[in-house]
């Protein structure tokens, strides 16, 4: 077992690696810089660093100045204030002239844990994917997390990232190249296949194990990706195996299940799609792991939900 | 620097010309914002033909002074100043709003040459110019911003976590305007919130502040000359206005605000506006 890690600390790294290399980079929190780890950003160029306080809005228009003067800014806060509180000065000061900022929401979905539902974002993939020109990514590791930050900042247009803070093992080869766009098979199976996003690509890997022992094969595909959705793979994949899954920490309205259910909806020879996430419902405080079982997000449930829809 | 007796004098008759352009790209039996692009005229007026740093050769200039029209629905006073600096053509304002045409109802800085920002959703130019302003000082350039808030869109919370971030980094490159012209799209913005005394509001947050005529293009010029002294301070100039300044039976009416005159009222308007273009021009 490889060491855990969450995907924000990796975040954190990456953009302080990011900044070395890219001048152009400038990052802006709103009084959350050590839990986001923009803190090690701000250790390292204080001159490109700024704490805009409390003050979410402010922070995304402020981004959109920047951009708009040639800067790269990645803007940070939990994902639940980055994508409701800064939704309007994102929807219509960046995404509108499709102004490269980077939307970095941290602690995102159930793990978000004690803090309860005002705290955990279950809606924000929605919020961020029906906006026009938003690119959407949801890393499933400390790997793919940090190739994102770097392809996020080459990104003609905005991107939303989504992290979190539950701590994850390395999935992908060392050798793994993260493309925007690009949804991955890293388990193959021929009877079922789960696309899973973020901390779930972990508990579908652990699905997989556990399907492979009682007979069932299960392909785990990482959609990292959610918008632009990767159809192609979606397509051949899916036709491939009778039995389609979605599994998200995220209400199931929204999210990948809804992106995956939109398109397939639109071909033929298609089979049935089941979404797993949050059954439109609001969290509640507890610890990550009570969360997973309560919303039957965790590698059993989930293998025990594809067993019984087989 | 104080503006000469003869740009004061050609500055008016610009502001002649803006108010027949906006007039006349408006045009009758269209809904269009009349009072507020009318109400800031004179101060959109001085800054892209008295104050600004801009090339309309090349509207794109990195080192350019930017205007950010921060209440968005005044926007076809931006286009008649963009138009009658030769940065869009003239012709092109009566395609106002249409469909297909690079005019928007609300600036959209990526349809439209010389437009700085995308606003209209009020409350969000003077973190914009913030913005801009910060990567300025990250690159080591010079260029002023000017932003131009409406009293009614300072309702808006947004407005205020901007005002305090522009002193807090001591972003004096940003100058903001209020073109306070007492009323928003229903009423007088005190009727739903109290919005008095601006001046002290503004200081307390760390501006320092100018209370003008924003009809008095003098004044106007002063305040813009004494807005960029060098300081620590951002300043705000207050400029008391009226909505629909110029059309005799516009001013002061809320429902000019966003309205459809008849051709009749058209054609009164024109008949107002056009002595002050032929008697100046």
């Amino acid at each position: 077992m490889s060491p855990m890690t969450d995907t924000r600390m990796a975040y954190g790294e990456a953009l302080a690696e990011l900044g070395e290399s890219n001048p152009d980079v400038v990052v802006l929190d709103a009084d959350l810089y050590n839990s986001t780890r923009t803190v090690l950003f701000r250790d390292k160029f204080p001159k490109r660093f700024f704490d805009m306080g409390i003050s979410e809005a402010d922070m995304a228009s402020t981004a959109a100045g920047l951009a708009a003067a040639g800067m790269t800014p990645f803007i940070n806060s939990f994902a639940i204030f980055a994508t409701s509180i800064c939704y309007l000065p994102v929807r219509t000061q960046i995404a509108y002239p499709n102004l490269r900022v980077i939307v970095a929401g941290s602690s995102a979905g159930l793990t978000q844990g004690p803090d309860g539902a005002s705290h955990q974002s279950l809606e924000d993939i929605s919020l961020m994917r029906g906006l026009p020109n938003m690119t959407v990514i949801v890393p499933a590791d400390a790997l793919e997390t940090r190739q994102a930050v770097f392809a996020a900042a080459e990104c003609p247009g905005p991107v939303y990232l989504r992290l979190g803070r539950y701590p994850v093992p390395d999935l992908n080869a060392p050798d793994y190249q993260f493309k925007i766009g690009k949804a991955v098979t890293l388990r193959d199976g021929n009877q079922v296949t789960l696309f899973a996003t973020g901390h779930m690509v972990t508990k579908a890997v652990e699905a997989h194990e556990i399907l492979a022992q009682a007979g069932i094969s299960a392909r785990v595909v990482n959609v990292s990706t959610i918008k632009p959705l990767d159809e192609a793979a979606v397509l051949q994949l899916a036709r491939e195996t009778g039995l389609l899954f979605s599994v998200e920490e995220h209400s199931i309205i929204g999210g990948l299940g809804s992106a995956l259910a939109e398109y397939l909806s639109g071909q033929a020879n298609v089979p049935r799609l089941v979404r797993l996430g949050v059954r439109d419902e609001f969290g509640e405080s507890g610890v990550a792991e009570e969360l997973l079982v309560r919303h039957r997000l965790t590698g059993p449930l989930i293998a025990e939900d594809v067993q019984a829809a087989l | 620097m104080a503006a000469t007796q003869e740009q004061l004098a050609y500055l008016i008759d610009m502001a002649a010309q803006m108010r027949l352009q906006i007039v006349r790209m408006m045009g009758p039996k269209k809904v269009h914002h009349f009072g507020g692009s009318l109400s800031a005229t004179d101060i959109v007026t001085a800054l892209y033909f008295y104050k600004m740093n801009y090339d309309p050769q090349n509207p794109t200039w990195p080192d350019r002074d930017r205007f950010v029209m921060s209440k968005g629905h005044s926007v076809p006073a931006q286009y008649a100043a963009l138009a009658l600096k030769g940065v869009i053509p003239l012709a092109e304002l009566s395609t106002l709003k249409r469909l297909g045409s690079r005019l928007q109802g609300h600036p959209a800085m990526h349809h439209t040459p010389g437009i700085e920002a995308c606003t209209g959703m009020l409350g969000e130019g003077l973190s914009f110019s913030n913005g801009l302003a910060l990567a300025a000082r990250i690159r080591g350039q010079d260029y002023r911003v000017y932003c131009l808030m409406g009293d009614g869109e300072l309702q808006e919370g947004q407005v205020w976590e901007a005002a305090m971030t522009t002193p807090s980094r001591q972003l004096s490159s940003v100058t903001a305007i209020l073109d306070r012209n007492r009323l928003k799209s229903q009423d007088d913005p005190n009727t739903a919130k109290i919005m008095d005394p601006m001046d002290r509001r503004w200081q307390s947050f760390g501006w320092v502040t100018r209370e003008i005529d924003g009809h008095d293009m003098a004044q106007i010029c002063d305040a813009l000359d004494w807005a960029t002294e060098p300081r620590t301070q951002p300043a705000m100039i207050i400029a008391n206005t009226v909505k629909g300044k110029g059309v005799s039976f516009f001013e002061g009416q809320a429902k000019y605000h966003n309205a459809q005159i008849t051709e009749e009222e058209f054609q009164r308007a024109l008949a107002e506006l056009s002595p002050a273009v032929v008697e100046k021009g």
